[in-house]
């Protein structure tokens, strides 16, 4: 400054000038903006990652209920089209870029299946003078196709795609392989035509089964040895007679299982029976069985031969299954309908490693189905002419289907997640080889071919189980102790208490099951008569301390005041455990023949080292402290007029307790149980320690189970990214958030609701 | 019999009954808490204490007599028909038995390390003094008697020497040094060269990527090849050098014999302690006590997990909670102060306020589901797609790891903090907050020079709360990135040196994976107590400070708001 200085430059000499001032001003109105913003920014974005968590789990769900979608790319003729020759019969390969056209001619044709041009040809072979009369296919997988002729004859060929590398990029090539010869060979030694013929790979050899035009049966196992150094080889083929059926009926269609033990046939008269071709030499027929809805015009085993499909000619589309009764012996049973087709299905094509398969009818429809979850995914019409033939690849990216008129459709396929429906997850579901509908979470297994048992029954049944186990056991202990503390404790006692608990809440879980899996699981079996003692006398135990201590004299009772009852129970209630527990080997000697597991087990009921007993105690333990603390705080803090004019009036602490403290406060309490039972729903780390973890539908105490969440802990890691098992279990965790998040909710309403109330007060 | 019953229907009418009964609950809860705390410190502590060891011998159904010798575990009392269950024949009459869990270690020899033996037919107990239990880096402890020192072969030294203990110690320091030494080089020299070799691959796939020209590219692999040529001469000497001292350490055998005289070689490298506790003093117990707590703190797990330290699981849980606090402070207190200071109230704040709390109710193990699904497999999968492409299709996000596993935590701990630090803004007496207003302080001046230092305590609590819930978690970090061994520790010497990608140790998923997945649940027992009562005593001091730092809060606002 070097204007000449005034009294009042003097002051102003400490302060910025007017300008700076200004400055600052706006420097710091600045800063206030930007850090309001900057704050509201962040805590926007906070709160909406944690909304995050919702979308995301909805978003990785939501591709479950979507059904399946067919989108036809383009059209084109077969390479081979002659009216007197049709394809009998098409498929894809795994790279969905071969397809495969079976002519009745013999020919087999390979063609690029995205815009149809011809690949190479082969022939199937065929005796000079027989004629095609029919055709059948094996199990997706194996890729057997079998041609029938008139004269007793048939001929095996099998499509063989062969990968090789060129400059980095892929390249198949296909060929006709003959996995029994090169030659067709006699299946019926009297040369009458094949009418309808089966063919299956199974463990014992190639089993063919044929219907003659003079309504016979004849089955036919072919095994095969491959000579090791010259690549050729030999089949020996041997031929049964099977029993034919009832005269006046004929045979329609036929399918083999892949164990080679069951013959399923259908005649015009809509009825299904049953051989058994375990010994082929004595085969038997069945009784049969009739198909409500219709004459069979399509039938299909779906993978691995557990369920057949059936269509009908007034296009209704069923499941079937191979149940075994109590005699051992397999019945063919009606399981489940799908929603029909309009007219009469043609074809069925089961898919490659799932329940699911797709079927046709003569208007032009398709319909995409899967077996376990009873959906019906898809209902289209792809165009007015009939659909003849379903062509789908082993990985379900892209579909042929060919139609009367020989032309091809060449469609995208999604068809992700066809296994989860509402029925499966919540219903009970009848599966592959079992003898009855049940709930059944196994969600994956060694074998490729699998079916997946889905049921969220037993899973949230365990979770209850362990959720009631653990409230049966903290809900006393945690709302009687919170009423005392909160009520009847000398302050510094409670000092004591409090921290005491809070440190029980920091407890990690983890530490708790492990203490529970390898302490007290043990511990319990072999002392189990200990523990219902002591939750007996116990209890007992206290109300003789508590009346013996109201029976001393006043100069004892004097020394310690009320409020330490507590503390004074110490020592009695340490010494009846104690004693319960070493009078628990004397119980079993003397009351159950040695041991009370062994007692139980031999009395019918199971009996698991790890069960939710041990569960019920240890996750009880873990709750107590959620309990105690919103119950305690919710008795606490009743106003202290409410209890001091009940005291006035002359009741006694008890009395004020009950009538006018636990009214007041019960909303609190309330919300304190539910708090404690959303926490035990979602604890994972006690469960999985403490339980053997297998998903049982019971409520037996002594037997575990497998808890929601412990199911995504053990099976998370495993399973692949974006499969069905790995949305379910996405699925499994929203039901989880959204189960505790409401109980949370509800909860912490009430909750406010009742600080409202005593603010009022 | 009127007057009998006076006094108790009396007592009952008062409702003193349910006082009592209402009392009982607390005690059993002090009791439940006391005696988990208690039952945990006795295992945990215990487990270092060298005990005694016991030579017998015992009897068996056959009349077949067995000399044993080992370390009693524990004992219990079953019963006769128990015993018979699991094979014993017990006469008739007798209903109780006392048997003994014995560890006899010997595993290689015998492969019953842990035994139950019954009380009866066993013979009296000795303590033999001469009896040694030999820690060993493989198949566990061995107990028996020593018999000489063999070098190269060689017999050197036999048990009667006088200077026999003296000589065993100088060769186990010895051999220990040579051990330091072989992990040393191996560890650090050879995994920074193989570091750097995997670098240069690296630099070529990069190269690739960026699709040079080809002359560039094949200037660029010849000066690489050049440099790789240089490393692996490098490590062609470094590996010379731990082969010598390998074969150094493969010099002495320690011959030992067992309980029942059967001679052992055992070779001094894969020897780590040896004792002879029937003649040590207490002091010596209580010395050898301490350095088996210490290497336990510092030491890597041996034998699956069974034997050892579990310094990296500790570091491990250390490191993954740091990381996790630096993420999780400054969001969780600038979203507590926007709910407190800055949202409008409203029904549309008391459902965020309402949801922000309830999440903490939310199981972990959603969080790790979502970890696993939105950090690991759509974050992590991006990242690597952008910045780490040339490594793939092995993935260096895209699987789990240390920043994903913090990341989930701090979600998992973000409604802990926001719940603790409104909790503190709200307790600041809004009279402080007005005088710094009616100084002309503006909202932010106010915020950040006066409630904010005022709230930091709360702040505090909150953090530590969080980090003790997280050092706790296990489900989670089950599905983004602890493992039951990691290869390494996720700083060292190579650059980045600290490395978010990897893989840890968690002293929870320790104390699952070595109780419940291990094959060997008898020698893993004693070590999951003890790795429980480190994380317990974390987790208590924790629990305890914050405890305290609140009670004082409270006690200073109560004296500023009157």
């Amino acid at each position: 400054m070097s204007q000449p200085m005034t009294t009042a430059a003097k002051t102003s000499d400490l302060m910025p000038s007017a300008e700076q001032r200004a400055k600052l001003r706006r420097w710091r109105n600045i800063k206030d903006k930007f850090s309001g913003y900057g704050i509201m920014t962040a805590g926007i974005a906070v709160v909406g990652s944690l909304a995050l968590i919702f979308v995301y789990l909805f978003s990785e769900v939501t591709p479950l209920l979507r059904g399946a979608s067919v989108d036809v790319q383009k059209t084109y003729s077969l390479p081979v089209v002659e009216t007197a020759s049709p394809a009998e019969f098409i498929s894809l390969e795994r790279y969905e870029e071969i397809g495969t056209a079976y002519h009745k001619n013999g020919t087999v044709q390979f063609f690029n299946a995205v815009d149809g041009t011809a690949l190479s040809r082969q022939q199937v072979p065929k005796a000079a003078d027989a004629e095609f009369t029919t055709l059948a296919s094996s199990e997706s997988t194996h890729g057997l196709v079998a041609y029938g002729y008139n004269n007793g004859e048939v001929a095996v060929v099998k499509a063989k795609y062969e990968l090789s590398y060129l400059d980095d990029k892929r390249v198949v090539t296909p060929n006709l392989s003959f996995p029994l010869g090169e030659q067709a060979f006699v299946l019926d030694a009297n040369k009458a035509a094949i009418a309808v013929l089966a063919i299956q790979e199974t463990s014992g050899g190639t089993v063919l089964s044929a219907a003659t035009s003079d309504d016979r049966l004849v089955l036919g196992v072919v095994s095969t040895k491959t000579n090791a150094i010259t690549e050729e080889t030999t089949s020996s083929t041997e031929v049964f007679n099977l029993p034919a059926l009832p005269a006046g009926e004929h045979v329609t269609h036929m399918q083999i299982d892949d164990a080679g033990r069951y013959l399923v046939v259908a005649n015009d008269k809509a009825q299904l029976y049953l051989y058994n071709i375990t010994k082929p030499a004595a085969a038997e027929r069945y009784e049969p069985v009739t198909v409500e809805s219709g004459k069979v015009t399509a039938m299909r085993f779906l993978v691995s031969t557990g369920s057949l499909a059936i269509g009908t000619d007034q296009g209704q589309i069923s499941q079937w299954l191979m149940v075994r009764d109590k005699n051992n012996k397999y019945h063919v049973t009606h399981v489940r309908d799908f929603k029909p087709l309009s007219g009469p299905v043609t074809h069925i094509a089961p898919e490659f490693s799932r329940r699911g398969f797709w079927a046709a009818d003569d208007k032009g429809d398709i319909g995409i189905y899967y077996g376990t979850s009873s959906r019906t995914l898809l209902i289209k019409s792809m165009g007015s002419n009939p659909i003849t033939h379903i062509g789908l690849s082993p990985i379900n990216g892209r579909v042929l289907l060919l139609d009367n008129t020989q032309k091809v459709s060449m469609a995208k396929v999604w068809n992700e997640h066809p296994e989860v429906s509402f029925s499966m997850l919540w219903e009970k579901v009848w599966y592959e080889g079992r003898d009855a509908p049940d709930y059944i979470w196994q969600a994956s297994s060694g074998s490729d071919n699998f079916e997946a048992k889905m049921s969220f029954v037993p899973l949230s049944l365990g979770t209850l189980k362990a959720a009631l186990f653990a409230i049966l056991f903290a809900v006393p202990i945690g709302v009687m102790g919170a009423i005392y503390t909160a009520y009847f404790m000398t302050p510094k006692l409670r000092g004591m208490v409090k921290p005491t608990i809070e440190i029980m809440a920091a407890l990690p879980s983890v530490i708790l099951g492990f203490l529970a899996g390898l302490w007290l699981a043990p511990f319990l079996e072999n002392h189990l008569p200990a523990i219902f003692c002591i939750l007996l006398i116990v209890p007992l135990v206290m109300l003789i301390v508590g009346f013996t201590w109201s029976q001393l004299p006043l100069s004892i009772r004097a020394s310690i005041p009320e409020g330490w009852e507590a503390a004074i129970l110490v020592i009695p209630v340490i010494l009846t455990i104690w004693a319960c527990i070493d009078i628990s080997p004397h119980l079993e000697i003397w009351f159950f023949n040695g041991s009370l597991p062994q007692w139980f087990t031999t009395n019918g009921i199971k009996f698991e080292q790890r069960n939710a007993l041990v569960v019920g105690l240890v996750m009880g333990f873990a709750v107590i402290p959620s309990i105690f603390s919103i119950a305690e705080d919710a008795v606490f803090s009743v106003p202290r007029h409410l209890t001091q004019g009940s005291l006035a009036l002359g009741a006694t602490r008890w009395q004020t307790m009950r009538g006018v403290v636990l009214p007041t406060a019960s909303p609190g309490i309330f919300s304190a149980v539910m708090m404690g039972f959303g926490r035990a729903v979602g604890e994972t780390m006690i469960v999985l320690m403490a339980t053997g973890n297998s998903p049982v539908v019971n409520f037996n105490i002594f037997e575990g189970m497998r808890t929601l969440s412990a199911n995504i802990a053990v099976e998370m890691p495993e399973t692949a990214v974006a499969s069905t098992h790995f949305r379910v279990l996405f699925l499994a965790a929203l039901l989880l958030l959204a189960l505790t998040f409401i109980v949370n909710t509800v909860a912490e309403i009430v909750r406010q609701g009742l600080r409202k109330r005593y603010s009022n007060l | 019999m009127k007057n009998l019953l006076k006094a108790p229907v009396l007592w009952y009418k008062s409702g003193s009954p349910w006082i009592w009964l209402n009392g009982g609950a607390v005690t059993i809860c002090m009791l439940m808490v006391i005696g988990l705390l208690g039952l945990i410190a006795v295992r945990g502590f215990g487990h270092f204490w060298p005990s005694e060891i016991i030579q017998t011998s015992v009897t068996d159904n056959t009349g077949h007599k067995q000399l044993i010798m080992g370390e009693v575990v524990r004992d219990e009392v079953i019963s006769a028909a128990v015993a018979r269950d699991n094979g014993f024949t017990v006469p008739e009459g007798r209903e109780l038995i006392k048997r003994y869990l014995m560890k006899l270690g010997n595993r290689d020899i015998t492969s019953r390390d842990f035994t139950w033996v019954l009380e009866m037919g066993m013979d009296e107990w000795k303590y033999p003094k001469d009896a040694v239990a030999i820690e060993r880096r493989e198949w566990g402890n061995f107990y028996g008697f020593l018999v000489g020192i063999t070098e190269n072969g060689k017999s050197v030294l036999a048990v009667d020497a006088p200077n026999f203990w003296d000589e065993v110690d100088a060769r186990t320091k010895r051999s220990l040094k040579l051990h330091d030494q072989i992990a040393h080089i191996e560890k650090v020299q050879i995994g920074s060269i193989n570091n750097k070799i995997q670098e240069l691959k690296l630099e070529h796939r990069r190269l690739e990527l960026k699709k040079v020209s080809a002359e560039k590219l094949a200037e660029a692999d010849a000066h690489l090849a050049e440099e790789k040529t240089a490393l692996e001469a490098e490590y062609e000497v470094i590996k010379r050098e731990r082969d010598v001292i390998t074969q150094e350490a493969k010099r002495d055998q320690l011959i030992a014999k067992t309980a029942d005289g059967k001679e052992v070689a055992l070779p001094w490298d894969h020897l780590v302690r040896i004792t002879r506790p029937n003649s040590m003093s207490v002091i010596a117990k209580t010395g050898d006590y301490l350095t088996r707590f210490w290497e336990f703190m510092t030491t890597e797990p041996r034998e699956a997990n069974t034997e050892g330290g579990i310094f990296p699981a500790i570091f491990g849980t250390f490191i993954m909670v740091i990381i996790m606090a630096i993420i999780v402070t400054p969001f969780g207190v600038l979203a507590a102060i926007y709910l407190r200071e800055y949202a409008r109230d409203g029904w549309f704040l008391r459902v965020i306020r309402i949801s922000v709390y309830n999440l903490a109710g939310v199981p972990s193990i959603v969080y790790g589901v979502f970890g696993l699904g939105f950090f690991v497999y759509y974050l992590g999968g991006n990242l690597d797609q952008l910045f780490f492409a040339e490594t793939l299709p092995s993935p260096t996000f895209g699987t789990p790891g240390l920043f994903w596993a913090s990341l989930t935590l701090a979600l998992l701990t973000l409604p802990i903090v926001i719940v603790s630090t409104e909790e503190g803004l709200s307790r600041i007496p809004s009279t402080i907050r007005q005088g710094s207003l009616a100084l002309g302080a503006t909202k932010t001046e106010t915020l950040w020079k006066v409630v904010v230092p005022l709230a930091t305590p709360a702040m505090m609590t909150g953090l530590i709360l969080a980090i003790a819930r997280a050092a706790g978690e296990v489900a989670p970090l089950m599905l983004v990135g602890v493992v039951k061994l990691a290869p390494a520790l996720p700083v060292d010497g190579n650059y980045p040196y600290l490395h978010l990608d990897q893989k840890i140790m968690h002293l929870g998923f320790h104390i699952y994976d070595v109780g419940f997945q291990s094959p060997n649940v008898e020698a893993a027992r004693p070590l999951v107590y003890a790795t429980s009562l480190i994380l317990v005593l974390l987790i208590v001091s924790l629990n305890v400070t914050a405890i305290k730092i609140r009670n004082n809060l409270r006690e200073r606002y109560r004296s500023a708001s009157d």
